[in-house]
């Protein structure tokens, strides 16, 4: 069991900087999410630590090592792609089997590493088909399998729920979180699904273009984004972004919104005053957006979609910024094309500068 | 008048016109019946003519060989009988041709020889074409694809070209020391050397190479496999078909060669040098060099027969990538 460290490290490819002074530690027996769209580095990342791309600058760190200059075998990693990457000539106990070969396990070792492994995954009755007689799901366990079978101090995955089907994917998703736990291994998971990063993941980290935006527990990344980009990323649907003015409101501040000026909470009124900022965003989840005629912000209601255990009501502010606001379905639905007033509470509003995207006030 | 005109017809064709009428007969009365569906006529027509053009072009590429095989069980005397007897099929065959060819005519150590060279040039193939699409498949090295252009512009090469320069070189290697006596002039040394590798092998191989999935190499990588288990392990079993397109074909061009061998073989002669030789041996008895030409051919025939589908394969490969 080991801890896997970024120390200040860069990839280029050419030009083009695919990993930016990335410094990030993975502890021992973590579960870590390298989470971004793709093209956003996370990748590329994973595959250095597999020692399958060297790092153009700084050091990676395995257990107590830098592995730099250590050949991919000899990490004790196992990595489990996206494509699976099985050897389509090979039984699927022969895959299992591979990594203890090269490593020259005896044989009666290997066959009850070989058994282990795949009673683990429930792989039992399969080990004499090829890869190609397998659905999708069981590919994805034999890749697991193959993983697990030699025990390695770090496991690494790309992306390997995205080639299952939506229903398979919840099931496996689950199976891969007790895999971990049972197993105590680190675990360094790559994905470009926030649902799976949030719902897996001891901490997140999310990568754009490269950089390295927040590091967090998922609620703590969920509730308190970093920036603006970490705010869109993470929830479903993202958390809606209004730009506004600060001005001067009774001694307080507040923020002038299309059709409406929302008093900042004391809270963060200090922090902006401190940023001098001018230019804000204001965000606010759909699930603290709240329907209420009360409310001071003027809106239009464009689409209403129903989810059946709630409702996504889609609407226009005066400025044309659209606004998702998530209702319990036992509210009464509003009217498409009606006027309605939207209303949250103060706890709930983050304000970005809108310059920089950064989070105002404290993190 | 009618009664008349059918006597005058012969037999055969009034036979016919009488299977004509009676078929439109029936078919007119099924048509009535309504139960009667024609099979699309375009369709059907279409196909008809497809099998007729393709029945007369293997009729045409089967003939020289129906004549040789034919040829190789008759008498002298019968083959060269003007006007021809067109005996379908040979009912009192003469295979006496056949143990003169293999015995006096030497067609059995010419074939040991042709067995020799043609497995030397196959595996020295397979053995130089897989390495090399290997390293430019999966290796990055200074000036690859350059490398690689000139690989395949020896394909562009003929033989012909650079013959006398090989005779030179294989002249002058059977001063070598030590190996000398089997790479000089008339050693199976000198028959296969010139033909160890080729363009054609690294690019057909190569090909292949691409088309498997990077993770493959990456994931054997990280289970411990370097390169050249990788290649044993993984690589080869998983383009069997284009080696084994890569094994047929330098089978057939190695077996079927005739200059190299001529000029450089004395003791040595391939089956193909050999069957001119016979010729010249036996002027009066040419069933038996129809016999030797027909043994010089079994082994392709049955490399043939069992392996069309990876010779289609072989010559399809590279147009469609995977």
């Amino acid at each position: 069991m080991a801890r896997v460290v970024f120390q200040h490290v860069t990839k280029r490819f050419g030009t083009v900087v695919a990993v930016d002074d990335l410094t990030l530690e993975v502890e021992d027996r973590e579960f870590l999410v390298l989470l971004g769209p793709s093209g956003c580095g996370k990748s590329t990342a994973l595959r250095m630590v597999a020692g399958l791309e060297e790092p153009t600058e700084g050091e990676i760190v395995i257990g107590d090592h830098v592995v730099n200059d250590v050949d991919p075998k000899d990490r004790d990693i196992a990595m489990v792609f996206q494509s699976y990457a099985l050897y389509p000539h090979m039984t699927v106990a022969g895959n299992i089997e591979f990594p203890l070969r090269s490593r020259r396990v005896p044989a009666a070792q290997r066959k009850e590493l070989v058994d282990a492994a795949a009673s683990a995954l429930g792989l039992e009755g399969l080990l004499d088909r090829k890869p190609s007689q397998l659905s999708g799901g069981q590919r994805q366990r034999v890749a697991l399998a193959r993983a697990i079978v030699r025990r390695p101090q770090v496991f690494l995955m790309d992306e390997p729920l995205s080639n299952l089907d939506a229903k398979l994917r919840v099931q496996t998703r689950a199976e891969l979180i007790e895999l971990q736990r049972r197993l105590e291994t680190t675990v360094v998971y790559v994905t470009h699904d926030q649902v799976e990063a949030m719902t897996m993941g001891h901490r997140i980290a999310i990568l754009r273009d490269g950089v390295l935006q927040q590091v967090g527990a998922p609620q703590d990344v969920y509730a308190r984004p970093a920036n603006l980009f970490v705010a869109g990323f993470i929830g479903n649907p993202p958390m809606n972004t209004i730009a506004g003015k600060v001005v001067g409101d009774d001694g307080g501040l507040a923020v002038g919104l299309p059709g409406a000026r929302v008093p900042l909470p004391d809270g963060i009124v200090a922090a902006v005053r401190n940023a001098g900022v001018e230019e804000v965003v204001i965000g606010v989840r759909p699930e603290h957006l709240r329907l209420d005629a009360g409310g001071i912000v003027p809106a239009t209601v464009t689409v209403v979609e129903s989810l059946g255990h709630e409702r996504h009501v889609a609407c226009r502010l005066d400025d044309g910024t659209l606004v998702i606001v998530r209702q319990p379905s036992d509210q009464a639905a509003p009217s498409v094309a009606g006027t309605v007033h939207l209303a949250t509470d103060a706890q709930h509003l983050h304000v970005f500068d809108a310059a920089s995207g950064d989070r105002v006030g404290a993190p | 008048m009618s009664a008349e005109l059918a006597g005058a017809l012969q037999p055969g064709f009034r036979n016919f016109l009488l299977g004509v009428a009676a078929v439109v007969t029936l078919s007119a009365a099924l048509a009535v019946a309504g139960r009667f569906v024609p099979p699309r006529p375009a369709a059907a027509f279409r196909t008809a003519n497809r099998y007729v053009l393709l029945t007369v072009l293997a009729l045409i590429v089967l003939f020289p060989i129906y004549i040789t095989v034919l040829n190789s069980v008759l008498q002298p005397n019968e083959i060269i009988r003007r006007p021809p007897t067109l005996a379908i099929w040979p009912w009192e065959a003469d295979w006496s041709g056949y143990s003169q060819a293999w015995d006096q005519g030497d067609v059995s150590s010419y074939l040991l020889n042709s067995a020799v060279v043609t497995v030397l040039i196959v595996s020295g193939q397979l053995v130089t074409s897989i390495l090399a699409a290997y390293a430019f498949a999966f290796l990055e090295f200074p000036l690859k694809r350059t490398i690689f252009v000139v690989f395949l512009a020896t394909m562009m090469v003929p033989f012909e070209v650079v013959f006398f320069t090989n005779l030179q070189t294989v002249a002058t290697m059977g001063d070598w020391p030590v190996v000398g006596d089997h790479v000089g002039l008339d050693t199976y040394g000198a028959l296969a050397i010139p033909f160890l590798a080729t363009g054609f092998g690294a690019f057909l191989v190569r090909q292949s190479f691409l088309s498997l999935p990077r993770d493959l190499r990456d994931a054997a990588a990280l289970d411990g496999y370097g390169h050249f288990r990788f290649l044993t392990r993984v690589a080869v079993p998983l383009s069997r078909p284009a080696i084994a397109s890569l094994a047929l074909f330098s089978f057939f061009s190695a077996w079927n060669q005739y200059l190299w061998p001529l000029v450089v073989s004395d003791d040595k002669r391939t089956v193909q040098v050999g069957l001119r030789q016979l010729r010249g041996v036996a002027l009066d008895q040419i069933n038996v060099t129809f016999a030797g030409t027909v043994l010089a051919a079994l082994p392709l025939f049955v490399l043939l027969l069992a392996f069309q589908k990876q010779l289609v394969r072989g010559l399809t490969a590279g147009a469609v990538k995977g």
